[in-house]
């Protein structure tokens, strides 16, 4: 699900005013796009590529590797089944508040035809200094830099703050994978946590969770197994339960999806979960410095 | 939305699903008049949320005089928070077994997920620990649907007898409903066997998700609307998320996670937020109307605005904001952070329109809104 810059990326609702907008900004950054999907302007140019009435159509010209979304909520199902059906590798379902039966049927088609689903309501991944997919601001050097760090988050606006802080605090990131803000998302916490810790280029994690769901309890499991240091900010600590904040998944209800639940998980696991967001590059420098001095010794052993 | 018993089981019974005889009342009076017409009734407090039975809420009565005895002691409680308006006088029936039956959103397998146990009355969690032997789950493809042969499945191996052949037909109808509603949940619990080996729900809980109310417009007004303040209905009608808490620092910013994150700096600085407000996504232009709303809160003594944009533009924020601050001319002082998309022009324009110089550490802006409300 890491961005590369061979990806050939196709933009369902590409002449809308946001799909234009964004997929100027991927072309700036380097992300290579290779069409659109618009049925009513098949067959016309936009943004110097060319647009395709479905999504298999772009695939019989050409083909993509991913589809990025721009599409409203009534609309994303048709859309995003249409992509999946043309052999899309991955799908970056940016859109917010789909009904959740037809997510479930995104889902359904994405698990028979092999396709990885990144959201629903992701603002998209970004590789910096090669490429971007959705609405981050992975132009921006004070945000995003090439680098070591990979970045998971459910939240668009507090992962572009913790990517912030930890360019900052001198670390660039290998990747930011958003996952999305929804009760039922296609790529989840411990999935993105699995292609991080397989990633070469990258060193050290930081894991933006939320409260809602169990998905970080999940990705516990894979933080005990890894060599690679995590750093963890869970939002949502102050809330009050029974409420959504915003995104649909983070509710507590009951002894679901709390706070403590999900800090003491990752603890447990090793991971350093700190109280404010300004804390991670500090707890990502103990932490890389213990793990240096631990590859040091083990080099001085062998 | 949720819906209570009564608008729950009207959704069932529209589908076609047959649910006990009952009448929604109001009054002791009313309670009285329904037992008459049905005979010995239950009478149940109608508020969207569980745990009405452990809080005194349920009572059978046998006759006219208990139902409006009962429904006397019940309407006024309170039950998790939602004051009992109305009560459900229903006919009591002849219970020969209790079944759990439910039908639900699994985030998990990314599926609809049937349940059922033959523990039917106790909470599906205690079952699920104490008697897991009892409960069965099956995820389904919402493609291909749940049939005959799936509920049939589903039950193999449990001690049913007569009530296999109702039971079965009910899980189907149970999925029909849900998949006809955008249920997030519908969970039937007790649903009994009678004497007379009809299968019947004796309550029924029932979550349509939000986001399809758009398809579900002739169920929508039997769901139990979310007790607004005054405030969070101004909200809902400027279409932002604003959640009114009991603190006195303000906060606006952008996107759920972060407006989150601002609350939780907020306390972890010894502060109170006053608010959740998000202006993310689309409603990043509705500035003005948001910082209105923020500061419509009389608990309010100062104001972090946290800005971090990547859709959302600090600019176009910021400029909101400012022209609001400007219309309104509020007392309290106010702090602000802003990054992101923007951000130069936005930082730009505070520090000449406002005369105030945004701070660079996000927690440094909050430590000093918090200093400032005490």
């Amino acid at each position: 699900m890491i961005v590369r810059k061979s990806d050939r990326v196709l933009v369902q609702g590409i002449t809308g005013k946001q799909g234009t907008f964004w997929t100027e900004q991927m072309q700036a950054y380097g992300t290579t796009v290779v069409g659109g999907v618009n049925p009513k302007k098949a067959g016309q140019n936009h943004c110097g590529v060319p647009i395709f009435a479905t999504a298999k159509e772009a695939m019989a010209n050409g083909g993509f590797d991913v589809s990025v979304m721009f599409i409203p909520p009534a609309a994303a199902k048709a859309a995003a089944i249409d992509a999946i059906e043309a052999g899309a590798k991955t799908v970056v379902c940016l859109t917010e508040h789909i009904p959740s039966h037809d997510v479930m049927e995104m889902h359904a088609a994405a698990a028979e035809h092999g396709t990885r689903i990144i959201g629903p309501n992701t603002a998209g991944i970004v590789t910096p200094g090669e490429g971007f997919v959705g609405i981050m601001p992975a132009f921006n050097p004070r945000i995003f830099q090439p680098g070591r760090v990979g970045v998971i988050s459910r939240s668009g606006s507090l992962g572009t703050l913790v990517c912030l802080n930890l360019v900052r605090g001198g670390h660039g990131q290998s990747a930011f994978l958003g996952i999305g803000g929804d009760p039922m998302i296609g790529t989840t916490t411990k999935d993105a946590l699995a292609a991080l810790i397989d990633d070469p280029g990258t060193d050290a994690i930081a894991l933006v969770g939320e409260i809602g769901g169990s998905m970080e309890e999940e990705a516990a499991e894979l933080v005990a197994k890894t060599d690679k240091p995590v750093v963890s900010f869970i939002a949502g600590r102050a809330s009050p339960p029974g409420k959504k904040m915003g995104h649909a998944g983070a509710i507590v209800t009951g002894d679901r999806g709390s706070y403590a639940s999900k800090r003491g998980a990752l603890e447990r696991a090793g991971a350093v979960v700190v109280d404010v967001p300004g804390d991670l590059p500090a707890a990502l420098d103990a932490l890389m410095a213990e793990a240096a001095k631990r590859s040091g010794a083990q080099r001085l052993a062998d | 939305m949720n819906f209570e018993e009564h608008a729950g089981k009207s959704v069932l019974n529209r589908a076609g699903v047959s649910v006990p005889q009952g009448r929604l009342c109001a009054s002791a009076q009313e309670a009285e008049a329904a037992a008459r017409a049905i005979g010995p009734v239950v009478v149940k407090a109608q508020v969207p949320t569980g745990k009405r039975g452990k809080s005194g809420g349920v009572k059978l009565a046998a006759t006219p005089e208990e139902a409006s005895a009962a429904a006397q002691a019940i309407l006024g409680m309170e039950i998790g928070g939602f004051p009992v308006a109305r009560v459900l006088v229903e006919e009591q029936a002849a219970i020969a077994r209790e079944f759990y039956a439910a039908v639900l959103n699994d985030p998990a397998s990314r599926s609809p997920l049937v349940l059922f146990s033959t523990e039917g009355g106790m909470d599906i969690e205690e079952v699920a620990a104490t008697r897991p032997e009892s409960l069965r789950r099956m995820a389904v493809d919402i493609r291909k649907g749940f049939g005959p042969a799936d509920a049939r499945r589903l039950l193999l191996g449990l001690d049913l007898g007569e009530a296999a052949v109702p039971v079965a037909g009910m899980l189907v109808d149970l999925y029909r409903v849900y998949r006809l509603h955008d249920a997030e949940l519908l969970e039937i619990n007790p649903l009994a066997l009678l004497a007379n080996g009809r299968v019947v729900p004796l309550d029924c809980k029932l979550t349509v998700d939000d986001s399809a109310l758009y398809r579900q417009a002739d169920i929508a007004e039997l769901g139990a609307r979310e007790p607004l303040s005054a405030l969070e209905e101004r909200g809902r009608a400027l279409d932002l998320k604003y959640i009114e808490l009991e603190g006195n620092v303000g906060v606006l910013a952008n996107g759920a996670g972060l407006t989150m994150t601002t609350m939780d700096v907020v306390s972890h600085a010894g502060g109170r937020p006053s608010n959740f407000l998000e202006i993310g996504g689309e409603a990043y232009t509705k500035g003005t109307e948001a910082l209105d709303l923020v500061l419509s809160n009389p608990g309010v003594k100062s104001l972090v605005v946290n800005f971090c944009g990547a859709f959302a533009r600090t600019d176009v924020m910021a400029g909101g904001v400012i022209q609001a601050w400007k219309t309104l001319n509020p007392t309290i002082p106010v702090f602000f952070s802003i990054h992101g998309t923007g951000e130069d022009e936005a930082v730009r324009m505070v520090r000449e329109e406002l005369g105030i110089e945004p701070y660079d550490r996000m927690e440094d802006a909050i430590s000093a809104a918090v200093e400032a409300a005490r």
